[in-house]
């Protein structure tokens, strides 16, 4: 994938598809901008899975529950007052510490094991949102999460908070590349593919595991963050473990472990329902078997589909090549 | 001189079963010791107790009389401690330079600045001399999951010397090695010996393979040290011909 990351064929790619990002919304209808907002906000939330996920191995069932926290952190705060950015970086602050108390189950257990125990974290931050009202507001949740004013743009209107999503969704996709092509992103790979070797050759499983655990739940709660005044009300069915699963959809679908699996999973997820709906009450059957289908195709996702191609080009390439130095060998 | 491992009275238990029982031996600079015995007579076990993986029920470690015993294998590590293990240990979707960078990277700095440094940690040269002092240089982009396996061999065992060790214990490392691959990790592991002054202990059952580089040996049968000597002195022991190496 790095040669694919590194070609210029996706440079031009990617800036087609930002081009895409930035123009084509100013056609698109309020229902439009709110769901692609979504495609941006869950994405964040997908990214930080896939570190924790794709790229450590670390099985979670609680993104979903790190969406909760920071969409109701950033409700609570900012209905009394505070600014968003000061909210959002609550919201950061306080699923990275839960987020790195959490890791700690996933030094002893791994695999299903872990995922009982996330799931068990996930209903029990949902019990928390329905019951504690005198913080949450029950299960009317909080209404009229004001969207802010930045460098004096009121982000009310529906675009220009979908820029506001977009741009945050660029610095942390930025940000991640740096961190999985850092030595950090090694050392993560080293922990999913062999926890073992990796601590005999000095790498602290324990500390990075903690790490990708804490930084994973702080982008789910950065996405619910944005989340809250994206949609201006927090209630808690949206925080169940079906959000959790549809996180992990995204990740699995785009490919677990690839740096741009989170965005077309994300798209997968949130996009694709929408661009079916002309199936009125068929849809969803339609998108099942989609979904289906190409993780029978392609178990390591979309992503994977293009990784198998670039690796079936290289080896041809790399054959026709041996080839002809051999043919040239034999030629007197 | 101080010894550079010190094993003290070393004993595991698992249950009521005695894996390692009581052994004790010292390994001093630049020698290059050589570990055999039976199928089950606690090697490996000693090894996991020495390195940290497993916590002795009873006795005690010390490296250049400093005792580890019970330390992370990550901190024995950064103190200069690398080992193989039996079955091949590598990073198969990584390069084979990403597995050596990978190998050295947590030996400087701090996590901190490894976040903030460059990509390589500054090892891409060292990783690249270790490369062609295994004879891997055409091989340095290419994922180590697609290597033949002596190729891999000796990815494993160079990702152990990658950081300067001063101390290496490997693991059975001529395990499914085919003779030109094993004649070439011999030379590789006796220059890096002469050149590097690295001290080494290995575990091994391939009696050549042994008795050509190893300058001292010891016998374990049934968790107990049986003999403890020179090669040939070894070759030489009938209690050591009755229990292991056979007529």
């Amino acid at each position: 994938m790095s040669h694919f990351l590194g070609s210029r064929a996706s440079w031009l790619a990617g800036l087609l598809l930002l081009a895409f990002l930035l123009l084509a919304p100013l056609e698109f209808h309020r229902y439009g901008l709110y769901i692609l907002s979504q495609w941006a906000v869950m994405t964040i939330a997908a990214i930080g899975l896939n570190l924790t996920l794709g790229y450590a191995g670390q099985v979670s069932l609680a993104q979903g529950a790190f969406v909760g926290v920071g969409a109701y952190s950033a409700a609570i705060l900012t209905t009394q007052g505070w600014p968003l950015g000061l909210a959002i970086l609550v919201a950061i602050a306080l699923c990275f510490a839960i987020g790195w108390i959490l890791g700690y189950p996933a030094l002893r257990v791994q695999h299903h094991y872990l995922a009982f125990v996330t799931l068990a974290f996930s209903t029990l931050a949902f019990l928390v949102f329905r019951n504690e009202a005198w913080l949450t507001g029950g299960t009317d949740g909080i209404d009229g999460v004001p969207r802010p004013v930045i460098l004096g743009i009121s982000t009310k209107p529906h675009l220009a908070y979908y820029y506001f999503c977009l741009l945050v969704l660029a610095l942390v996709g930025l940000a991640m590349l740096w961190l999985v092509r850092s030595p950090w992103g090694r050392a993560f790979v080293a922990l999913r593919e062999n926890p073992l070797r990796a601590l005999s050759l000095g790498v602290d499983t324990r500390r990075y595991t903690l790490m990708a655990f804490a930084i994973g739940a702080s982008l789910g709660g950065l996405a619910g963050a944005l989340y809250a005044p994206l949609v201006g009300l927090v209630e808690p069915p949206v925080f169940t473990l079906a959000l959790s699963l549809s996180l992990l959809m995204m990740v699995i679908v785009g490919g677990s472990g690839y740096f741009l699996g989170p965005f077309l999973g994300a798209m997968v997820a949130v996009l694709l329902p929408e661009w079916l709906r002309f199936l009125e009450s068929y849809y969803l059957i339609l998108y099942s078997l989609l979904v289906m289908g190409l993780l029978i195709y392609s178990p390591t996702g979309l992503i994977g589909i293009l990784d198998r191609f670039l690796t079936h080009r290289r080896t041809r390439a790399a054959s026709a090549a041996r080839a002809s130095l051999g043919a040239s060998i034999e030629r007197p | 001189m101080t010894p550079v491992l010190e094993v003290a009275h070393i004993r595991k238990r698992f249950g009521g079963i005695t894996a390692v029982d009581g052994v004790s031996f010292e390994v001093r600079e630049g020698e290059i010791l050589g570990i055999i015995g039976p199928n089950g007579c606690g090697k490996s076990t000693l090894f996991n107790c020495i390195l940290g993986q497993l916590q002795p029920s009873e006795g005690g470690v010390k490296l250049d009389g400093r005792t580890t015993t019970g330390m992370r294998p990550c901190d024995l590590n950064r103190l200069g401690v690398s080992r193989t293990f039996q079955l091949l240990q590598i990073f198969p979707r990584l390069s084979v330079r990403d597995n050596l960078i990978l190998a050295g990277q947590e030996h400087e700095g701090t996590m901190l600045s490894r976040l903030v440094g460059p990509r390589d940690a500054g090892l891409t040269s060292v990783a690249d001399q270790m490369i062609e002092f295994f004879k891997l240089g055409h091989l340095a982009d290419e994922r180590a999951g697609g290597l033949s396996y002596g190729q891999q061999k000796l990815l494993d065992v160079a990702m152990a010397f990658i950081a300067g060790p001063r101390l290496v214990l490997l693991d059975e490392p001529a395990g499914g090695v085919n003779l030109t691959m094993l004649a070439n990790l011999k030379d590789r592991l006796k220059a890096f010996n002469a050149e590097r002054g690295a001290t080494f202990v290995v575990i091994e059952h391939n009696m050549d393979f042994v008795m050509s580089l190893c300058t001292r040996v010891i016998v374990l049968a049934e968790g107990k040290v049986l003999a403890e000597g020179l090669p040939a002195e070894i070759r030489a022991d009938p209690a050591v011909i009755e229990a292991y190496l056979g007529h």
